[in-house]
């Protein structure tokens, strides 16, 4: 097996056993990135000779017996909505072409004192408004399952780049299901915690009261050791929360028998593809099979999700993304009279029409004389989601579902129907209305591509929910299956020849049918 | 302009905003001082950079708490956070942080005194002014405009902390208005939270004002008043205002619901911005920052630490001190007054009337005639007890303390110093006196007639040129003394 091709903990066992170099590691990664970028188009920037340096320090810190931290030598990515000290930013928007943070972001910073080895920044869909990576103003990312279709979004770069192993892990930013969706169409581990876990300072903006940064891995064992890493108090957000952060690692542990799993009826309805359903039917059947407590329930307010988070997401957006004006950094329009001009030009050119869209229906919600009408209804439905979930976990440990309502659609298919679009979040927006911590775990293919099982858990119980997935993906192995991203032009022939666990077959592969319905 | 004659009434009502002294600025740890390097004071975060977040100075709700306080507010058990959206350049984030749907103070007052003033048909009296709101928020960035097709926007203010201060409509007269805002000040001074100066900008005052027939109950229309960065500025401001709307409604016409701008240059108020033209502000809760709760122990901690504030102050140097109104209002006008008179009092074993005739008449007179403040003198309580002590002892005559002053306050010598080196040591020497007196009289045989003919005021005159034969430096009592004693000797 190539070295890319580990996951993040058997990369550190590599490490520690000295059987590999940080530098080693890293040339790997960058090799593959190099090999396979051209076809996915996962990144905005790659930083080779960066990463390469900062690994043959960590190599010669840990040669003087100097462990440097539990990601000591690891490679990673950030999704570039993540700002960065010395390296661009950009949103994949054009108003922040060649823009330049002057500081690092908290969870930058946190890595970087772990040890890990920063290799670049992922694709996004523009300031992470839309669910396709399809909106980005450099190109959209190509789902490596199948290059014709898309990796879902807005953290789509990182997906793709953590399923065809150019990365270990990435960060990804989850505002309305920004992390675990694209987990889901590129069959990663996508995690979403508890609102006020992890530090926003430095995630530039969309909407402050729903976006968090999580991360996407390919186990959930590796998503808790960077839940370690990243969550905790944070003096410079204010919407951070207090209190030491538990060992995820070690709440990994022990069996999930006895545990209540609610499965909410509303989850399962119209417009969830058949195939994704009986998926995860089929992933709720081992559950059960391990010993949990399953029960179908009901949140009956889920209907209202969508339309509420499509007034507050965007209200806050379009407040939040008007320091973009041209003024002070990026993008500035040439050619303008006055001041009204530099700013519509400015922001008629350097936004895309996503974000437009947002910003006005945004703007519309918040004016006066609308405002009770949208705004203050849309905090009103908030509040019954977020009750109608403290109602369930009276009664249940976690509640489980699909992330996504279907696989990846072709790149193109949803690109001029914003609504239809806008539906490919209707499972994770509600954990996001209310905060809670929320899991996308691989659990199987139909028609040959990946889906996702997703499980919510209460305020700050991030730690079961990771339990409960990470028993779902002990027993089965939907996550080591590799895309076969060579295709029938294959580029090395190198990497034939994987672990046998895995299936390297045609990508293709449709192992749906392991287990029977309920 | 005789509006009181007009039939017409005036409603204003006054916002002010107060920039707060803390050390760092509402949302960052940047360094609030006056007066530096444009920009040298910023960061990510007041220069609105992606993906910085705000995190509230505590001390800044400290300061606001003492402002409510100070106003008799009552103090609201939580602060909520708005943002308020607009774009211009030095505004860098698009919006600005508020709080005005959670005021910190609601319901206070200021009470002040009016004189009574013919132009505005203001009669003199005591006056309440209710202070419906006082709310924190931040401060924008200063716009520079040059010569030239630029702009340069420095942001060192950028994040300073204000409260805004939101009056009733209770004013009815730009004198008012303008007593009321002097109150205010001198009350915000006493606090100890902003350094209150309208030429800095650390004090500038918005008016609401709309005029309607004398007596009635509904209000006109009103027109926001920008620019009153004086306190001429408020009161010609206003002054020219409501003249201005006065005639529009004699003209048969309607007033116009407007923002106005007070051009200090050609002494008239411009149109700025339309109803039409007016902003959306599109005011939503700021999703960055928790809702702040402020408790009674908050509450209690900050008004144990209030300042003495000027309404006591004035009823200490009455009653206390027993100074006659008038002074004790001149005293506490100004906050370093006070705390020179207290100084002064506090070691000077004489009668306080003393301490404050001096403070009034050489110190201020002083300080006009120099275009000074007091904290830029030299000048030391101490020294002046000293010097009030050299006269009470009769070392100096009260003309030559007056001397003694002017030099103690030009170059902060101590009163026996200047004494010494001027040689006004007052001469209390008979044997020093007498020669001169009978000089004196040798000298002036006409008046000495008059005197001995009956005419007692004629001594004044001989007195005084007695005095002039030494300088002032002849105690004046003993010259009298000996002046009679000779010229009755001689008879």
């Amino acid at each position: 097996m190539n070295l890319y091709q580990r996951t993040l903990i058997e990369m550190k066992e590599l490490l520690k056993g000295g059987e590999v170099s940080a530098e080693e590691l890293t040339q790997a990664h960058l090799d593959w990135i190099e090999a396979t970028d051209d076809r996915l188009n996962s990144f905005n920037s790659v930083v080779a000779e960066k990463a390469l340096n900062q690994a043959r320090g960590i190599d010669e810190v840990r040669s003087k017996g100097d462990d440097r931290g539990p990601l000591a030598g690891i490679p990673g990515g950030l999704k570039d909505n993540i700002v960065t000290r010395g390296i661009p930013t950009t949103c994949s928007s054009r108003i922040l072409e060649g823009y330049l943070s002057p500081y690092d972001a908290t969870v930058a910073q946190k890595l970087q004192e772990a040890g890990s080895i920063f290799l670049g920044k992922t694709n996004l869909d523009e300031f992470a408004m839309g669910s396709s990576t399809e909106n980005s103003a450099f190109g959209m990312t190509n789902n490596p399952w199948d290059l014709d279709r898309v990796p879902g979004g807005s953290s789509g770069g990182s997906a793709a780049a953590v399923a065809a192993r150019q990365l270990p892990f990435a960060l990804g930013s989850d505002t309305g299901g920004s992390v675990r969706q694209p987990a889901a169409l590129c069959g990663v581990v996508g995690m979403k915690p508890t609102y006020g876990l992890v530090s926003r300072y430095g995630l530039v903006a969309f909407a402050s009261s729903l976006d968090q940064i999580g991360p996407l891995t390919r186990t959930v064992e590796d998503c808790a050791l960077l839940m370690e890493t990243i969550c905790g108090h944070d003096p410079l957000d204010s919407t951070s929360l207090e209190g030491a952060v538990p060992s995820f690692s070690r709440q990994l542990k022990g069996d999930i028998k006895g545990m209540r799993v609610g499965v909410p009826k509303e989850y399962f309805g119209e417009g969830i593809d058949r195939g994704v359903r009986d998926l995860v039917l089929d992933a709720i059947e081992v559950l059960a099979g391990m010993g949990a407590e399953v029960e179908e329930c009901s949140l009956p307010h889920t209907e209202y999700a969508l339309p509420a988070y499509y007034i507050i997401a965007p209200a806050e957006a379009s407040s939040n993304l008007a320091r973009f004006d041209g003024i002070r950094y990026g993008f500035r329009a040439a050619g303008f009279e006055d001041l009204e001009e530099l700013y519509t030009s400015t922001r008629q050119q350097g936004f895309g029409p996503e974000v437009k869209r947002r910003i006005l229906i945004g703007t519309y919600a918040l004016s006066s004389g609308y405002y009770d009408a949208y705004y203050r209804k849309a905090q009103q439905v908030r509040t019954l989601i977020t009750d109608d979930f403290r109602e369930a976990f009276q009664r249940f440990d976690v509640l489980v579902s699909p992330t996504s309502p279907t696989v990846a659609f072709r790149s193109g298919e949803k690109k001029d129907d914003p609504l239809a679009m806008y539906m490919a979040d209707i499972c994770t927006i509600p954990a996001n209305l209310a905060g809670l911590p929320a899991i996308s775990v691989p659990c199987g293919f139909s028609e040959g591509l990946p889906v996702g099982l997703q499980v919510i858990g209460k305020p700050l119980d991030d730690g079961r929910v990771m339990r409960v997935a990470h028993a779902y993906q002990e027993s089965t192995g939907h996550h080591s299956r590799m895309p076969d991203l060579l295709g029938p032009d294959k580029r090395d022939e190198r990497d034939e020849g994987h672990d046998g666990e895995g299936h390297d077959g045609d990508g293709h592969y449709d192992n749906g049918g392991e287990a029977d319905g309920r | 302009m005789k509006a009181p004659a007009t039939g017409f009434e005036a409603v204003i009502g006054i916002e002010v905003h107060v920039e707060l002294l803390t050390d760092t600025k509402i949302f960052c740890p940047c360094s609030t001082g006056f007066g530096a390097e444009p920009n040298s004071q910023t960061c990510p975060v007041c220069l609105g950079m992606p993906g910085v977040l705000p995190v509230i100075n505590k001390k800044v709700v400290d300061f606001a708490i003492r402002a409510a306080l100070a106003l008799g507010c009552e103090i609201s058990p939580e602060i909520r956070f708005e943002r308020k959206n607009y774009f211009y350049p030095d505004l860098p984030k698009g919006y600005q942080i508020t709080s005005p749907g959670t005021p910190l103070g609601r319901n206070g007052h200021v009470d002040f005194t009016v004189d009574s003033d013919s132009k505005s048909g203001s009669k003199s009296g005591s006056r309440q002014v209710r202070i419906s709101g006082l709310h924190i928020e931040e401060e924008a960035a200063k716009s520079i405009h040059e010569e030239g097709d630029y702009t340069l926007v420095d942001f060192n203010r950028c994040g300073v902390p204000l409260v805004e201060i939101v009056s009733a409509p209770d004013m009815r007269t730009p004198e008012e208005a303008r007593a009321y805002l002097q109150k205010l000040k001198t009350i915000i001074e006493y606090t100890g939270i902003s350094d209150v100066k309208m030429a800095e900008g650390s004090l500038r005052c918005d008016a609401n004002v709309s005029v309607m027939p004398a007596g009635s109950e509904r209000f006109g229309t009103l027109v926001e008043l920008k620019n009153l960065n004086s306190f001429r500025a408020v009161k010609k401001g206003l002054e020219y205002e409501i003249e201005r709307q006065i005639e529009v409604i004699r003209g048969g016409g309607r007033v116009v619901r407007e923002t106005r701008g007070w051009d200090e240059r050609s002494d008239r108020t411009v149109p700025q911005r339309s109803k039409e033209e007016a902003h959306d502000y599109r005011y939503f809760p700021e999703p960055d920052l928790l809702p702040i709760s402020v408790d009674e122990a908050w509450i209690d901690g900050v008004a144990a630490e209030m300042p003495e504030l000027p309404d006591t102050i004035l009823k200490r140097l009455v009653e206390d001190d027993g100074l006659p109104v008038y002074d004790a209002e001149v005293i506490v006008s100004s906050r370093d007054l006070v705390r020179f008179y207290d100084e002064v009092t506090g070691l000077y074993e004489g009668d306080p009337k003393s301490v404050s005739n001096w403070l009034m008449g050489d110190l201020l007179g002083f300080l006009n005639a120099e275009g000074k403040e007091l904290a830029e003198l030299p000048l030391t309580p101490e020294h002046l007890v000293q010097m009030l002590r050299l006269m009470d002892t009769g070392t100096i005559s009260s003309k030559i303390a007056k001397t003694v002053f002017e030099e103690m306050a030009r170059s902060g010598k101590s009163p026996e110093e200047v004494v010494k080196e001027k040689g006004l040591v007052q001469i209390s020497d008979e044997g020093e006196i007498l020669p001169i007196v009978r000089e004196v009289i040798e000298e002036n045989p006409g008046p000495v007639e008059q005197y001995l003919g009956g005419k007692e005021q004629v001594l004044g005159f001989l007195v005084g040129q007695v005095m002039k034969k030494t300088r002032g430096k002849a105690n004046p009592q003993m010259a009298n003394d000996l002046l009679r004693m000779a010229l009755n000797e001689g008879q």
